[in-house]
């Protein structure tokens, strides 16, 4: 979408220029127009060019909220649906389960769900890099009970303090997604074979740290028991946190278009910031007053605020440093990516290290709210979840498209899924029947978009 | 004439180059000097794309040697030869159709704060570089697939120029342009000329060839077959050197009449 809106003073006075149809929301109506002109006028003017280099025949987005809608429909014709079948799905849920059991909107079983995302979440923002190369990590569950086998032995079995175990868990994952990405990069065996070899080797070496103990439970009070445990029971940490969310949101949208007018680029028009802003905040305190305010909330619980700082900074990474752009250049094209002279195996090695490292970390959130490590934790369906709320995000198979955001939407999906069955009294084989048709109906959305966006030359 | 220097930028020494069974290069020479352009021609699977290869690193050679500015070095990945002042623009234009233009032009190459992106910048100075190639494209800020092949083989050339380049290398680039780009594509080798940069320019138009090269070094069956000065020498001779005649067209006719009567003679029986 953004792509176009930047654009859209250009079309502005093209649209007069060319057509000499006056569309009513193209002329009238905004009050921010006139800046838009201003801002692209610029370039014509003080440029040396020759020709202007923008072809008249380009599909552009008139001002106003007309133009929003035209170019919606157009979008959902030529298959980029982002993250609208999503959010149309988790009301669905939402409506569905509400229906059978008037308890899924509750404080409580919200809670759940934002809890639960949280671990799962933060393993399948690993994962939503390792897509974005194109491969997959078959380890990251096994890496998860391997991270908590080692921080359950060094903290309860050997004595070592909270954190330095924590870090010491968090570390043997990165270490061991390095191993994996070296065999991949460097040896050049397929990822899909070194993670499935991991999938078996780690979960024995879990089963064997953990030696005689079929469990070790987190002590009461820990660092880990605290991960998902632990609430901002003050009603000022949520509804802060969501003020501040809403600030730095719009505040950099509004720097962005500071600094696209000093440049002379075409900036977001003051209605779309305003629009985007206004989405987002309805959405911020919606959630906050859901964690404060319904009957039986405990606050805002400590997992979240992790979950979304590392979502925060991984999207961070992924769209504006050299890192990211590097990570999508060798998913989209690896040999191009050589040929730019970026070193793939390093991006390779690093973006399997940093599946592991958030594996481990997430291994942690599940042992903190299974009460411990057990020799079977992160086996089951763990790595089914997490690549599948990856993909249900939105984040492609094929390499080189994706947003870490969608393992936020995915697991939302999943999880809300996941509660809404339990509530019901639903037995685990239909959930990981319907689970299973849900990743099935993502992947379809995929493969259909992507094909869709081919015929519309988008892809 | 335009004035060249005498140490060459870039040299190739006995360089040889093999895929497997495939002996693609054997002994090949070849001199570039700052403010020249020299042709590289020969047929399909002469070697021209593998020794432009060889230059900028995406395959090491076997044997001989590179020579920079009068010293040996090794190119043994792409970012030695970036990193020595090489641009090549590849026949298959290595672009990544995921990402959008501007990320395409400086892919490896971007500008930033820290190891931040500076987005603003390589927009601005992307539609410079685009407006000075006159090109048109919807906008820089759709993904590559988007294009057509002849702007995105014009992106490819725009991503070239984007550091600054002593010796700019063009594999076939105005296989998919049309007339007004092509000519585009050709002033801007001349401008390369003008400030001094080094160009190698690969092309199967004789008349591109003739119009902006200063020498013409013919590559046949991975060996070299001459290489010729273009203010005094004809399309024929050229054309010869390609094909494997003899070096003048007198030899290439003879040639031609006896393979000519053995083959009536052939048919009489
Ligand atoms: N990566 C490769 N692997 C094996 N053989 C190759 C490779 N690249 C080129 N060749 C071979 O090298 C020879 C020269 O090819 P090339 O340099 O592409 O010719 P052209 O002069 O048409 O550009 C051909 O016989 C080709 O098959
Ligand atoms: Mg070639």
């Amino acid at each position: 979408m953004s792509d176009l809106a930047k654009n859209s003073g250009t079309d502005l006075k093209k649209d007069a220029a060319t057509t000499g149809t006056t569309d009513a929301a193209a002329t009238t109506g905004t009050t921010d127009a006139p800046e838009a002109v201003a801002a692209t006028k610029a370039p014509v003017d003080t440029g040396a060019a020759p020709v202007p280099a923008v072809d008249p025949r380009l599909l552009v987005r008139q001002e106003g909220l007309k133009g929003y809608w035209t170019e919606f429909k157009r979008k959902i014709r030529g298959g980029e649906l982002g993250s609208l079948p999503v959010i149309v799905g988790l009301i669905i849920i939402a409506v569905v389960f509400q229906a059978q059991n008037d308890k899924f909107l509750s404080a409580s079983s919200l809670t759940n769900i934002a809890v639960f995302t949280s671990g799962l979440g933060i393993m399948a923002v690993g994962i939503v890099f390792v897509l974005l190369l194109g491969e997959i990590d078959l380890s990251v569950g096994s890496v998860a009970g391997m991270g908590a086998a080692v921080w359950a032995v060094l903290n309860v079995s050997n004595g070592w303090g909270d954190w330095t175990s924590v870090l010491v868990a968090i570390l043997c994952g990165l270490v061991i997604g390095a191993l994996h990405g070296f065999f991949f990069a460097k040896i050049g065996v397929p990822a899909f074979v070194v993670t499935l070899a991991g999938f078996l080797g780690w979960s024995g070496l879990q089963i064997w740290l953990m030696g005689n103990e079929g469990s070790i439970n987190a002590p009461t009070g820990g660092v880990v028991e605290n991960l998902t445990g632990y609430f901002f029971e003050d009603k000022a940490a949520a509804y802060g946190l969501a003020v501040v969310a809403i600030l730095a949101y719009a505040g950099s949208l509004l720097l962005d278009t500071k600094r696209r007018k000093a440049a002379a680029l075409p900036a977001r028009p003051l209605s779309e910031i305003l629009l985007r802003t206004g989405v987002v905040a309805v959405l911020v305190l919606a959630a906050a007053y859901v964690l404060n305010e319904l009957e039986g909330s405990r606050g805002l619980p400590l997992a979240l605020v992790l979950f979304l700082a590392v979502l925060v900074i991984a999207d961070f990474v992924a769209r504006r440093t050299t890192f990211g752009r590097q990570v999508f250049a060798v998913g989209g094209n690896a040999e191009a990516a050589r040929r730019a002279g970026i070193s793939v195996d390093r991006i390779r090695i690093t973006v399997f290290a940093i599946s592991g490292m958030l594996a481990a970390f997430g291994g942690l959130f599940i042992a903190s709210l299974s009460g411990g490590a057990t020799k079977n934790l992160g086996s089951g369906n763990t790595l089914m979840l997490v690549i599948a709320a990856a993909v249900i995000g939105g984040t492609s198979l094929f390499g080189g498209r994706g947003k870490v955001w969608s393992a936020l939407l995915g697991m939302l999906v999943l999880q809300s899924i996941q509660q809404g069955l339990n509530l019901l009294g639903m037995a685990s084989e239909i959930q990981f029947m319907i689970t299973g048709a849900v990743l099935l109906a993502a992947v379809v959305i995929d493969s259909v978009s992507r094909r869709t966006q081919k015929t519309a030359g988008r892809a | 004439m335009i004035h060249v220097s005498a140490t060459p930028v870039l040299a190739l020494r006995g360089v040889s180059k093999r895929f497997g069974a495939v002996q693609a290069l054997t002994d090949v020479h070849l001199e570039i000097h700052a403010g020249e352009v020299v042709a590289l021609v020969g047929d399909n699977g002469a070697g021209k794309s593998t020794l432009v290869k060889t230059i900028s690193g995406v395959h090491p050679i076997d044997d001989g040697v590179i020579e920079w500015e009068g010293r040996p070095v090794r190119v043994n990945r792409p970012h030695d030869a970036q990193d020595l002042g090489v641009a090549t623009v590849y026949q298959d234009l290595a672009l990544c159709d995921n990402l959008d233009v501007v990320a395409n032009l400086f892919l490896g190459n971007e500008l930033r704060h820290g190891s931040v992106l500076d987005e603003i910048a390589m927009e601005k100075r992307a539609k410079e570089l685009l407006d000075t190639l006159s090109i048109r494209i919807p906008s820089v800020r759709i993904p590559v697939a988007a294009l057509s092949g002849g702007q995105r083989q014009v992106v490819a050339i725009a991503r070239a120029l984007v550091g600054d380049p002593k010796v700019v290398i063009l594999d076939e680039p105005t296989a998919a342009l049309g007339v007004e780009q092509t000519a585009q594509v050709l002033d801007l080798v001349e401008r390369l000329r003008e400030r001094g940069h080094a160009v190698i320019l690969i092309s199967h138009n004789m008349a591109d060839v003739q119009a902006v090269a200063d020498r013409v070094a013919v590559l046949r069956l991975g060996r070299n077959n001459g290489v010729f000065n273009v203010s005094d020498t004809s399309h024929e001779v050229i054309i010869a050197a390609i094909t494997g005649a003899t070096d003048n067209a007198v030899t290439r006719r003879k040639a031609r009449i006896t393979t000519d009567s053995t083959v009536t003679k052939g048919d009489a029986k």
